[in-house]
């Protein structure tokens, strides 16, 4: 998953076509690690129909709180550069992030 | 599935790893199931960790992961999986997870703990991951030198408000009692009390949560007056308690409260044999990490002489064709020491379609009372499995009848 920070993030995210699928994770986040591993398989098997990118906030704390991201785990889906859809909290599912990303799919 | 584990503990959390600890070390196979990655249950979320007994200096995670450790060096097995069904019927059961993998043991430790309660009030749920948060370790970082509200006044809350000043500018504690009125232990109040970053507001509770796309504005509603008040914050941290993780247990006989606690006795016995209940998934008052680790033990002993107890009872008296006769005894009762004397001296097992076993009614109270045995001693006399004649106190010819 390619990993964000303020220099790519609105080339990759912003400025993007298509669906962006953005993990927001910090290594204090034990939910976020949790979830992790199952974003990773979602990248895989949605990767030629989707772009899967994770922001680690420490350091990237204006960025993130800039896309009203405020709480981790936080899924954020942009669709042509815009925001589409925020989840977040710790009974976050892998099954949740599959059923919006095919929403947005379509 | 072919392996049937002697316990199985739902719940990796301090009860659940004390009693695979336990467990273990008395050579008994098994197994731990998590469904996180990570054990340490709500632990994992804590940092300091100051009344451990005996651990002077660590933190919550380092405690939880010396537990782990602990438990593998007796050979503690561990799967990932979140409960979702248990078949409890029977000396075997089955537990399943939500992705329909398996697990088989004779006796079940359910340390599931408790997760923390929603407060159920207007934009709660709209702003998660925007502001309003239940885990001050993993969202404290957004909040460097901005202002945050906590909505709670037990230990937890004052735990994390506390946390929450090395990295806000300004903590304010919503407490729904009277000023100077809290659920946390002093030592906390007292700390707060001190922190020049901490402000109180009393008699108040949260009411709404307002912002533009982020926490913007926590509404306070006064519990005495009535008034509501606006208060400009950037984020919002729930601790108002915990609810029990108890969902899968509704269609079991495990009997739960009101509140979803499991219903156990101080030996962690549930309303099912073989199962216990141990930690903060427990009905009880106190709930720290000693005390979890407490039940952890209790469960993992008590379920040990329930295996042992029943395992005896399978194999030399419901398992075999021939007629059983069971005696009843305790090594403080002397007409009991007497009697069981007597028995041994008929030998009847020269006949080989009789057996004799002897039941400790002190040490055996898993068969001592599912017999209803009262007096000592007692002898059974029992066919097939069923029990087909009982005599307390019997006398000498009463004893020599057993033989024909």
């Amino acid at each position: 998953m390619l990993e964000l920070n303020k220099d790519n993030f609105d080339n990759e995210v912003l400025e993007s076509d298509g669906v962006v699928v953005v993990d927001f994770w910090s290594e204090s986040c034990d939910p976020c690690l949790e979830l992790m591993p199952e974003v990773e398989k979602l990248a895989e098997e949605y990767g030629d129909k989707a772009k899967f990118a994770k922001l680690n906030i420490k350091g990237n704390r204006r960025l993130a709180m800039k896309q009203q991201v405020m709480g981790l785990p936080s899924i954020v889906f942009y669709v042509d550069g815009e925001k589409a859809e925020h989840l977040s909290g710790d009974d976050l599912e892998p099954a949740d992030i599959e059923a919006t990303l095919n929403e947005l799919l379509g | 599935m072919s392996e049937v584990y002697d316990l199985l503990i739902v719940g990796g959390g301090p009860a659940g790893l004390s009693s695979a600890i336990y467990g273990s070390r008395s050579k008994l196979k098994t197994l731990v199931l998590e469904s996180k990655s990570k054990m340490g249950g709500q632990v994992a979320d804590y940092h300091e960790m100051e009344n451990y007994p005996g651990v002077v200096e660590t933190t919550a995670p380092e405690l939880v992961e010396s537990f782990e450790e602990h438990a593998k060096k007796f050979g503690t097995e561990f799967a990932k999986g979140e409960v979702q069904e248990l078949e409890l019927d029977g000396f075997i059961k089955t537990v399943k997870t939500k992705k329909g993998e398996e697990y088989q043991a004779k006796s079940i430790v359910l340390a599931t703990g408790a997760e923390p309660r929603k407060l159920g009030c207007e934009g709660e749920a709209e702003f998660k991951g925007k502001g309003v948060s239940y885990c001050a370790t993993c969202d404290a970082d957004f909040f460097e030198d901005l202002h945050v509200v906590v909505v709670g006044n037990g230990n937890s809350a004052i735990e994390e408000a506390i946390y929450l000043t090395k990295f806000a500018a300004k903590v304010t504690i919503i407490v729904i009692h009277e000023e100077g009125k809290m659920d946390a232990e002093k030592l906390f109040q007292e700390r707060a009390y001190a922190n020049d970053k901490i402000e109180f507001v009393w008699n108040s509770t949260l009411k709404e949560v307002k912002g533009e796309g982020i926490v913007e504005t926590a509404v306070l509603k006064n519990v005495k007056t009535g008034e509501t008040t606006e208060l400009d914050c950037d984020g919002i941290f729930i601790f108002i308690g915990r609810v029990p993780s108890t969902d899968f247990l509704e269609d079991t006989n495990v009997q739960l409260t009101e509140g979803g606690y499991i219903k156990a006795d101080e030996d962690m016995k549930t309303t099912v044999p073989g199962v216990y209940a141990a930690g903060d998934v427990r009905e009880k008052v106190v709930r720290q990490v000693v005390t979890a680790a407490g039940d952890g033990a209790t469960a993992a002993v008590m379920a040990q002489s329930y295996l042992e107890a029943e395992e005896h009872w399978r194999d030399n008296v419901l398992k075999t064709d021939k007629q059983v006769v069971v005696a009843f005894w305790n090594p403080t009762q002397d007409e009991s020491l007497n009697t069981l004397q007597d028995i041994e001296e008929l030998g009847i097992e020269a006949d080989e379609n009789k057996k004799l076993v002897k039941i400790d009614t002190y040490r055996n109270r898993l068969i001592t009372n599912r017999y209803n045995i009262t007096k000592v001693p007692t002898v059974l006399i029992i066919e097939s499995g069923e029990e087909v004649e009982r005599v307390e106190n019997p006398t000498e010819e009463e004893l020599a009848g057993l033989l024909k």
